[in-house]
């Protein structure tokens, strides 16, 4: 196993659904996970930004995952979470639909995925790993967090 | 040995020193023979030298000293001060400044030996008539105030404790120690000029000292020896019942001690023991014995104490309050947590509406008591980061003279609040957009000798720089008795460059036309110059001053000049606020930007060109519907009166319709991150008393 090792390296993803669908996140983003609350509409902003929650006296803002995804928006359920990620210092909460666990997927069962413009979805993610409860879409943060929409 | 340690230290003196040198040769291009300035000159480059002697940059070290000895010799009145000079002495400064940056940025000095100034300095020292080195004419200098006091001049050099000035209670504490069989010594210590830790090895003497006796006095000041602000001696007068070679070898004791000297004070030896001995006899018994050298007579002591820089500075400096340096880091950490201690107080304070009962009045009351003090604590720490804005101004008069030179046209600054205190992170950022502004006043505004003579002005420009406080806001002006703007000439450049139409300027105001100088890539300059007119001047200005929630405002006269007013608020980070509903979401709004409150009845308001305006006492205000700007649903019924918040920028008004107020709130301002949409409306969220956030509208925005 040791030399196996060597050259797979294993990443940890908080595997998240949203609809019918898996993707993953990378956990070195996440920085809390926590149940839907009071959301403070910003006017004038995308309409992917639901708005700004209060997180342990820090103001953070909110982005749907469904909108930023080109998806429909469903009504709030107790299953809804938002992820709590930090990029560059920077905090902003992802709302997704349900968190499922964390998913152990090394280097070797992910398969990459080229970027088309006219691809969707694909756009946003940065392969699709492999794991015993089936395949899921891995995302890439930096371009879900972007200022784009599908 | 390792110095990295102080190179901070280093870096935040060598900077004081500079800036004082910069102020001090400006006053002396003004007035060559103030011997005050020339000696406050003197003993700044002599700190510097010592200061980067002791860091091992060594040819800052080289052209500090060379400066040192151009003062000392102008101090000495064996060159007098002229132009060249001082051109020579401010790009000295400049190449210092180079020094510091690079060593700011590589912990080194850089290889520019600068020799050219080095050469130039040692020109105009060459230059005097007569006399070999410098160090001799000091020498000299040194011993010919010392003649001045009938003392063997090699003991008078070395015991310098003889020039402290004794008043009467330590006279009388000295006389009494003598009654009780103790001696008064006083003793000179010289430090190793090697020595880094001079403070350290002083405290080692005073310890050591204190073993054997006790100090009655010491020159300089316990506090200045403990801030290291003295040179390489000092002096203590001493009560010990030890024989003096025993207390002068406990000191030698130390490590890095070059010399003591002492001698036991008594009023026999002095040649003013007459006098004393006058005294004495004079008010009787009160005035007894043991005084010292030079006590009884202030003129002379003083006069020594002009020819040796050490003492100088002990008395020289303005008395400086106990202070401590601290990190902005830690203040900002406190100030967040006076901002959780806020929030957390209004949490309370919305617990205690929400609970209802008779029982709860001494609640209420210690609830107050919180909030009072929870205010008089940010404003506390407020304070604490308040500085003046001295530091950065300061810069400007020698900024203002190269100009001068530079776009030749002769120019004056006079600045005045200098010592108008504003939160340190305000204070470091106001300094570029005040330049750029004082740049344009320099190089746009002010007119040629030629047009000024023709229009009857005096052909000197003057520039203003005022800072004054103006309730909750900084208030800082910048004024020029130039040309004033050429409205006409603004608009047909914003038409050259395609920004308005012929029509759009046609129908512009003055004001409007005027702001069109804060867009982005606009100059009217006609020549490009290296001063400013690179159009990207005062949209730059103007951003940055939005940054830090200020405004900036223009009044000009063609013709008579013009004044850009920039208004800063006092602090970031906490506000009084208005709370608000519209629609059903609150929102806060700064106290300050609001006016009054108004109640107006549907029926009062009129349409002009389309827009809602109302008549309030004679002023037509237009209303802002907040909830139409917001995206939010009428809620109100179409016959009932509105609340209208009167909002005022400039000398602009606004009428922004709200549909209820909730009431006055301390606020705790929170960014939002760069995610959450760059809406110009809102400036930032607060958390309220129930953890909801609310967003802060932005009433400059909405006018």
């Amino acid at each position: 196993m040791e030399e196996l090792a060597l050259n797979v390296e294993v990443t940890q993803y908080i595997k998240i659904r949203l609809g019918d669908e898996y993707f993953g996140i990378d956990i070195k983003y996440v920085d809390n996970i926590v149940r839907m609350q009071h959301i403070t509409r910003v006017p004038k902003a995308p309409s992917y930004v639901k708005g700004v929650i209060n997180l342990r006296g820090e103001v953070i803002p909110v982005f749907s995952l469904r909108l930023k995804m080109g998806l429909d928006e469903i009504e709030e359920n107790k299953y809804f979470r938002i992820i709590i990620l930090k990029v560059e210092g920077e905090s902003v909460g992802i709302i997704v639909d349900e968190v499922r666990e964390v998913a152990n997927v090394s280097s070797d069962d992910v398969e990459k995925v080229y970027h088309n413009v006219s691809d969707g979805i694909q756009n946003f993610l940065s392969g699709v790993g492999k794991t015993d409860s089936g395949l899921i879409s891995l995302l890439d943060i930096n371009e879900v967090l972007a200022d784009k929409t599908l | 040995m390792d110095v990295s340690q102080y190179l901070d230290i280093f870096i935040d003196e060598t900077k004081e020193h500079l800036q004082n040198l910069n102020t001090h040769i400006l006053e002396l291009e003004q007035d060559g023979e103030n011997m005050d300035t020339i000696n406050e000159i003197f003993r700044a480059a002599h700190s510097l030298k010592g200061m980067a002697g002791t860091m091992g940059y060594k040819r800052m070290q080289t052209l500090t000293h060379d400066m040192e000895n151009v003062f000392s010799e102008v101090r000495n009145g064996t060159i007098k001060v002229n132009s060249d000079m001082i051109d020579l002495l401010f790009k000295c400064l400049d190449a210092l400044e180079e020094y510091l940056s690079t060593i700011q940025e590589t912990a080194d000095e850089g290889t520019n030996d600068n020799e050219p100034l080095v050469k130039g300095l040692n020109d105009i020292l060459n230059s005097k008539n007569g006399s070999g080195k410098t160090e001799e004419k000091k020498e000299e200098k040194k011993e010919e105030k010392k003649k001045k006091k009938a003392k063997a001049e090699e003991n008078k050099l070395k015991e310098k404790w003889r020039d402290i000035k004794l008043d009467d209670s330590v006279k009388k504490v000295i006389e009494e120690g003598v009654k009780k069989g103790f001696k008064a010594y006083g003793i000179t210590v010289y430090i190793q000029e090697s020595c880094l830790l001079k403070a350290a090895r002083a405290f080692l003497v005073f310890k050591a000292l204190e073993e054997l006796g006790e100090i009655i006095v010491s020159i300089p000041s316990a506090q200045d020896i403990e801030d290291e602000s003295f040179e390489f001696d000092f002096s203590v007068i001493f009560m010990s019942e030890h024989p003096l070679e025993k207390i002068i070898d406990a000191v030698k004791f130390v490590s890095e001690i070059q010399d003591a000297v002492g001698d036991e004070v008594t009023f026999e030896n002095e040649e003013s023991a007459q006098e004393t001995k006058e005294d004495k006899e004079g008010t009787g018994k009160e005035e007894t014995q043991t005084l010292p050298a030079k006590s009884t007579d202030t003129a002379p002591a003083q006069k020594s104490t002009s020819g040796n820089a050490p003492e100088k500075k002990s008395t020289g400096k303005p008395v400086v309050n106990r202070t401590v340096r601290v990190d902005i880091e830690k203040l900002d950490s406190l100030m967040n947590l006076v901002s959780e201690l806020i929030i957390s107080k209004n949490s309370l304070v919305s617990v205690a509406g929400s609970v209802v009962g008779s029982s709860n009045i001494q609640f209420n009351e210690q609830i107050e008591y919180l909030e009072s003090v929870t205010t008089n604590l940010h404003e506390s720490v407020m304070k604490v980061r308040m500085v003046p804005i001295e530091n950065t101004v300061n810069k400007f008069p020698r900024m203002i003279r190269d100009l001068s030179k530079k776009l030749d046209k002769k120019m004056e600054l006079y600045m005045t609040g200098e010592d108008t205190e504003l939160d340190r992170t305000v204070v470091d950022e106001i300094g570029d957009p005040l330049m750029h502004l004082l740049r344009n006043s320099a190089d746009h505004g002010l007119e040629s000798a030629e047009i000024r003579a023709e229009r009857g002005k005096p052909e000197v420009g003057s520039i203003f720089l005022d800072a004054y406080q103006d309730g909750n806001n900084v208030v800082i002006e910048v004024r020029d008795d130039g040309n004033g703007i050429d409205i006409e000439k603004v608009k047909n450049k914003a038409i050259e460059k395609g920004k308005i139409t012929r029509e759009q300027a046609d129908l512009m105001s003055d004001k409007e036309a005027i702001d069109l100088l804060f867009q982005p890539s606009f100059s009217t300059a006609e020549v490009v110059s290296d001063v400013s007119g690179r159009g990207v001047g005062l949209d730059v200005v103007k951003s940055k001053i939005e940054a830090l929630s200020g405004e900036i405002d223009v009044k000009t006269k063609l013709g008579e000049g013009s004044t850009f007013i920039i208004r800063l608020p006092l602090t970031l980070a906490i506000i009084q606020a208005l709370m608000v509903v519209v629609g059903n979401e609150k929102y806060a709004i700064s106290l300050g930007a609001i006016q009054t409150i108004e109640s107006i009845n549907p029926n009062d308001i009129k349409k002009v060109q389309g827009k809602e305006v109302i008549n309030l006492r004679g002023n037509v205000i237009s209303l802002v519907r907040l909830n139409r700007l917001l995206d939010l649903e009428d809620c109100r019924k179409e016959d009932q009166d509105l609340i209208v918040l009167i909002a005022k920028k400039g000398d602009r008004y606004a009428g922004l319709v709200v549909d209820e107020l909730i009431g006055q709130m301390e606020i705790v301002i929170k960014p939002m991150g760069k995610y959450a949409g760059s809406c110009k409306l809102i400036s930032g969220a607060t958390i309220l008393g129930d953890g909801e956030v609310a967003l802060i509208l932005d009433a400059n925005a909405l006018i």
